[in-house]
């Protein structure tokens, strides 16, 4: 009888581990240094944000203390010296970047006058686009933006109704990077404010999605009629710390 | 002689009408903001995504989730809404922004404009311009009639990288407010002080001057 009850006990816990791991669906890490793992050279990432609005800096800070070089980096913006991508850019990490505005980073324009630096430069709408086309499964697609620019240059035009349209492709990455304000265990994210912009459509773009989030919940507690990003886009999640947050230009009334 | 900034804001404010969602470029377009019409509600476009933009956050309230464009703190107003990239250039490139108001280096006239790249300067990236000039309905470009050195910056041809073709429809400058037509430019109004002669001047672009030009009146 005894023996029964202990072995009822040990069938309990294993069967409580079971649904907790069906419940955690393996999706959540410790932290970013666990998150990144599997990031190698030469791999193309994509990073969520605008300027330095909604960045992964804890992600960021891990690759910045990896050995991982040459990356292709899909991002708005570029950072600024010393924070955000400008620390990749300062330890020479990434081969290009794909982005639609990269000012405010003196680094970066002495790596792009050195030719040690590549970029693609994209209008922003077209950049998000191509983001979310590569998420949803759509090779190509048309766009007014940059016709009859140097934009255009090497792309299919075509008139529809009247007025021209360029052809541009999908984007995708090894691993997306985004950062929200609040996650569950399943990888539902919710963003705050403006620092949405680009992390929604790049959570559905990557061959791995990492989201580092503010706050990390246990499934069930976000209100899924408020769910951004569906937990499916995402592979990995943990919570996040000591955010700096840095405002590039605060004005005031 | 002519406008200063905010005298191009405040005439460019006459182009809003009620209910008009509206994208204000950085510099002078952004000032248009300070002279809405009292009464009329016009929401303001941020294309990293806010349509809502509010004033300046008081000092104390300052939160770095919440940017413009231009990467500075803002607000949002009541009834404000924020989404994702993708939703925003859908907005703008699938015609719901009613009206674009930017700054150029040069226009010309035929509607081409040229504001985001200068060969041998440092190239920053044309942001979400070439999507707005290429999408919105109505695009207004609020700029000086001349560089610093003196030269028109409105021409017959751009000799700076376009940002987009056959886009502008009106240019509000210091000195006056023109149309883009099949024909050239169309001189409509003059700024307080300024002769049509000086705007001739000032113009390199085929320009169409037709009866009286009335002063702006801000």
């Amino acid at each position: 009888m005894k023996e029964l009850f202990a072995n009822l006990l040990i069938l309990f816990r294993i069967s409580i581990n079971l649904w907790e791991i069906l419940l955690t669906m393996n999706k959540v890490v410790k932290n970013a240094l666990e998150a990144i793992h599997g990031i190698e050279s030469n791999m193309t990432l994509m990073l969520g944000g605008f300027g330095l609005c909604g960045i992964p800096e804890n992600c960021i800070a891990a690759l910045a203390a990896s050995d991982v070089t040459g990356l292709t980096c899909i991002s708005n913006n570029a950072g600024v010296d010393g924070f955000g991508l400008g620390m990749l850019l300062r330890r020479h990490q990434i081969r290009k970047m794909i982005s639609s505005y990269v000012g405010e980073n003196k680094e970066f324009e002495r790596q792009l006058l050195s030719g040690e630096l590549e970029v693609e430069l994209t209008p922003q709408g077209t950049l998000a686009e191509r983001i979310r086309a590569g998420g949803a499964g759509i090779p190509a697609f048309f766009v007014p933006a940059g016709y009859g620019t140097e934009v255009a240059l090497g792309k299919p035009v075509r008139d529809f109704d009247g007025k021209m349209y360029l052809e541009e492709h999908w984007l995708k990455a090894d691993f997306a990077i985004v950062k929200a304000w609040k996650g569950d265990t399943h990888g539902n994210l919710v963003y705050r404010f403006t620092a949405n912009n680009f992390n929604q459509a790049m959570a559905t773009a990557g061959k791995i999605t990492i989201a580092e989030v503010e706050e990390l919940v246990p499934a069930g507690e976000l209100d899924p009629n408020y769910i951004h990003t569906p937990g499916v886009f995402v592979q990995r999640i943990f919570q996040g710390t000591s955010y700096e947050k840095r405002v590039e230009f605060a004005t005031t009334s | 002689m002519g406008l200063d900034k905010n005298g191009i804001a405040k005439r460019i404010a006459r182009e809003l009408h009620d209910g008009y969602y509206v994208n204000l470029g950085i510099g002078i377009p952004t000032l248009v903001a300070n002279y809405i019409p009292a009464g009329m509600q016009i929401v303001l476009q941020s294309e990293n995504g806010l349509l809502g933009i509010g004033p300046f956050p008081a000092p104390d309230a300052l939160d770095p989730d919440l940017i413009n464009a231009g990467k500075q703190t803002i607000t949002a107003v009541p009834g404000a809404a924020f989404f994702d990239s993708a939703a925003s250039f859908a907005m703008i490139r699938g015609g719901h922004i009613d009206l674009t108001v930017l700054g150029a280096f040069e226009v010309s006239d035929t509607g081409d404009i040229a504001s985001w790249k200068i060969p041998g300067k440092l190239v920053k990236g044309m942001g979400g311009a070439m999507d707005l000039v290429a999408s919105a309905k109505n695009i207004i470009v609020a700029m000086m009639h001349t560089n610093p050195q003196g030269e028109s910056k409105l021409l017959k041809k751009c000799s700076l990288p376009l940002t987009g073709v056959s886009v502008v429809k009106r240019i509000v400058t210091d000195l006056a407010v023109l149309d883009v037509t099949p024909r050239g430019f169309k001189l409509l109004e003059r700024a307080p002080g300024v002769s049509v002669q000086e705007i001739i001047n000032a113009t390199e672009g085929r320009l169409i001057v037709e009866g009286e030009i009335p002063e702006i009146g801000i």
